[in-house]
């Protein structure tokens, strides 16, 4: 096994934890605040990439304007789903936020088959997103390339959104505890709406990433996504915003390092790794790398 | 007396149903039977998940994992030693060359996924109960992922075929019986109460010396022993098992009958397991006929979505509706009210 291999594979984690990275944060900012466990968040993911796909193919969209499409596409789909889903369901069991975020990610899911049929379909990238760049030992492609960058961008837009700017003081606040805030004049309502379209947006740039690396996207493409990013959420601790970045990365390369590192017949068990690691980390870990105490947090 | 005459309230209904079921049996076609079937088999899908998320207030969708073991299990039970040897060269000699007849093979099926329970139970259950709901999720994943790459034992992505066809109606009738008998004289037991507590007031069920985590897993894995049990059931009747016979899909649908039927309401998730069936069931053709593959299944989450925001308790709350009490009337008696009162109060 060559150094360039490894370093190969480590580049490989690093690009499939930017998307983990992306998908999480919103998990972890929604259940932050409203203590709801969004199974409706993968299927964001494949909102984003047909975004993407109608916007390069009908608009004739340039790359960089097709991000921007994406990501107010993310963004408003999550507000939509939260003003017509949650909000009536707000102070609810929590048992009634699943189901109904189950029911959404049905809804969705079905759509999607129904408008768009459930065969997967090729994912148009501009040409010179194929082209080889030489960086080091590694031949990366200009896909690759942009993914990581573009997840850097992102995150560090939100993080100084969320640590330095009013609203996001009160988005902090919120999470911190709601009915306080409330009191402080917070309106709890448009944070909670825009903790769904920050979270959404993401998630929808991970759908563009995904389709563009994949070169595939169909209508259930999102939910495995999704699903894992909820364990790079907990791995990195529910409700940190800056644990579910980690945890991504964390997830993303323990992810590749199992499949390039073990020998290939154990390449089958991937999804078996990433929720067995689900399982073992609630039982030795169970708030995660930066997360708090849940329990006196209930 | 009142007691009595509730149990042979309880007993009559039992024989109409096997009268019932000898008629289905002597006169419908083979297509409309499995239909039947498949409606008996989700009743004890549903009243079982009932056990877990309804009773203890738990969230879990690990019911397709528990049916997959049940399937697989006793799959590889009731199979010719013959074809074993030949198809699954990595099962141990002592296995591949025994033949169980179908019950107990059903019966190892249940244990088999109540021990998958419990060792997923046993992290997951500490924690608060959102957790268990994720977890859930990825053992289904994990479950399939595992079907499909343990080929020596399992046969891989092409599954198991050809199984001998054992499931008739009268197993699936026999199962909803002892699924519906257990589920009842749990929900009366001191163990339900416990159950109930739990999912009412947590602390206040811990102050009172409830063990918590015990209970939980304990009605995690009873509501598993029953999907094992279903999941060997359904194999024998379709005469097939694949990894994804059972899926994330399957759990929604599951859920959905306890949320439909009242979380709680024994009759409400069988209810509700019957009707839904039987419409998926009703709509296939028209989704055929205009070509909309996927409709049933969203308007189900629609409906379930109106009925969170508008009747958020389901629709029969956590209330037994005194079915046999109506039967007592039917012979003339005076209804038994003697269980239905104390847990309407709940």
């Amino acid at each position: 096994m060559s150094s360039a291999y490894i370093l190969e594979q480590i580049a490989n984690g690093i690009i499939l934890g930017s998307m983990y990275a992306l998908i999480a944060i919103g998990f972890s900012m929604i259940y932050g605040i409203v203590r709801l466990i969004n199974f409706a968040h993968g299927d964001i993911v494949t909102i984003g990439a047909f975004a993407m796909l109608a916007s390069v193919v009908a608009l004739n969209a340039p790359f960089a304007l097709s991000v921007v499409i994406v990501l107010i596409v993310g963004a408003g789909v999550g507000m939509l789903i939260e003003r017509i889903a949650f909000r009536p369901m707000r102070g609810a069991p929590q048992v009634t936020g699943f189901i109904a975020s189950l029911a959404v990610a049905i809804v969705i899911e079905n759509l999607g088959i129904m408008t768009l049929t459930a065969q997967p379909r090729n994912f148009i990238v501009p040409a010179w997103l194929s082209t080889f760049i030489p960086l080091g030992p590694l031949q990366v492609r200009a896909i690759d390339l942009t993914i990581v960058v573009m997840a850097i961008i992102l995150m560090a837009a939100l993080a100084l959104f969320v640590r330095f700017t009013k609203i996001g003081m009160a988005m902090r606040a919120t999470a911190e505890n709601y009915n306080v805030a409330r009191l402080m004049g917070i309106n709890i309502d448009r944070m909670i709406m825009l903790a769904f379209a920050n979270g959404s947006a993401l998630a929808a740039a991970a759908g563009l990433m995904w389709g563009s690396k994949y070169s595939q996207i169909s209508p259930l493409m999102g939910l495995i996504p999704g699903l894992k990013a909820f364990v790079a959420a907990v791995i990195g601790g529910v409700g940190s915003i800056s644990g579910a970045m980690l945890g991504g990365y964390v997830l993303g390369l323990a992810e590749v390092l199992f499949v390039g590192l073990l020998p290939p017949e154990y390449s089958g068990y991937r999804n078996v790794f990433v929720f067995a690691t689900l399982i073992v980390i609630l039982l030795v870990m169970p708030n995660g790398l930066l997360g708090r105490s849940t329990e006196e947090r209930a | 007396m009142e007691q009595r005459s509730s149990w042979l309230a309880a007993l009559t209904a039992a024989l109409f149903g096997a009268v019932l079921v000898y008629a289905a049996t002597a006169t419908l076609d083979p297509y409309v039977l499995s239909i039947v079937a498949f409606v008996g088999i989700n009743i004890i899908l549903a009243v079982s998940l009932n056990i877990t998320n309804g009773f203890t207030g738990l969230f879990s969708l690990g019911h397709p994992a528990f049916m997959t073991v049940g399937a697989y299990v006793t799959a590889i039970l009731t199979l010719l030693p013959a074809r074993k040897t030949r198809l699954l060269p990595d099962l141990p000699a002592a296995i591949s060359h025994m033949q169980w007849p179908f019950l107990p093979a059903l019966i190892a099926g249940g244990l088999v996924a109540t021990l998958v329970a419990v060792i997923v139970g046993f992290p997951v259950l500490r924690l608060r109960g959102h957790y268990l709901a994720v977890a859930t999720l990825g053992l289904i994943f994990i479950i399939q992922g595992l079907a499909t790459n343990l080929d020596g034992y399992t046969r891989g992505a092409l599954g198991l075929n050809g199984l001998p066809e054992l499931t008739n109606l009268w197993w699936v009738y026999g199962w909803v019986l002892v699924t519906l008998y257990v589920c009842w004289t749990l929900k009366h037991s001191s163990l339900g109460r416990t159950m109930l507590a739990i999912r009412e007031n947590e602390l206040a069920a811990a102050c009172l010396g409830v063990k918590i985590t015990r209970t939980r897993i304990v009605s995690f894995a009873l509501g598993a022993f029953f999907a094992g049990v279903a999941g060997g059931l359904w194999a024998h009747l379709v005469t097939l098992v694949t990894p994804t016979s059972f899926t994330f899909l399957l759990a929604f649908q599951l859920v959905v009958m306890v949320v439909l039927g009242g979380s709680g309401s024994i009759t409400g998730a069988a209810l509700a397991a019957a009707v839904l069936t039987i419409a998926t069931e009703a709509l296939h053709p028209v989704e055929e006929a205009v070509g909309l593959y996927g409709l049933s299944q969203m308007l189900l989450a629609v409906a379930v979505l109106m009925v969170l925001i508008f009747r958020p308790k389901g629709l029969f709350g956590m209330a037994e509706p005194d079915l046999l009490g109506w039967i007592g009337k039917l012979h003339g008696r005076q209804p038994t009210r003697s269980g239905s009162k104390c847990h309407r109060e709940v």
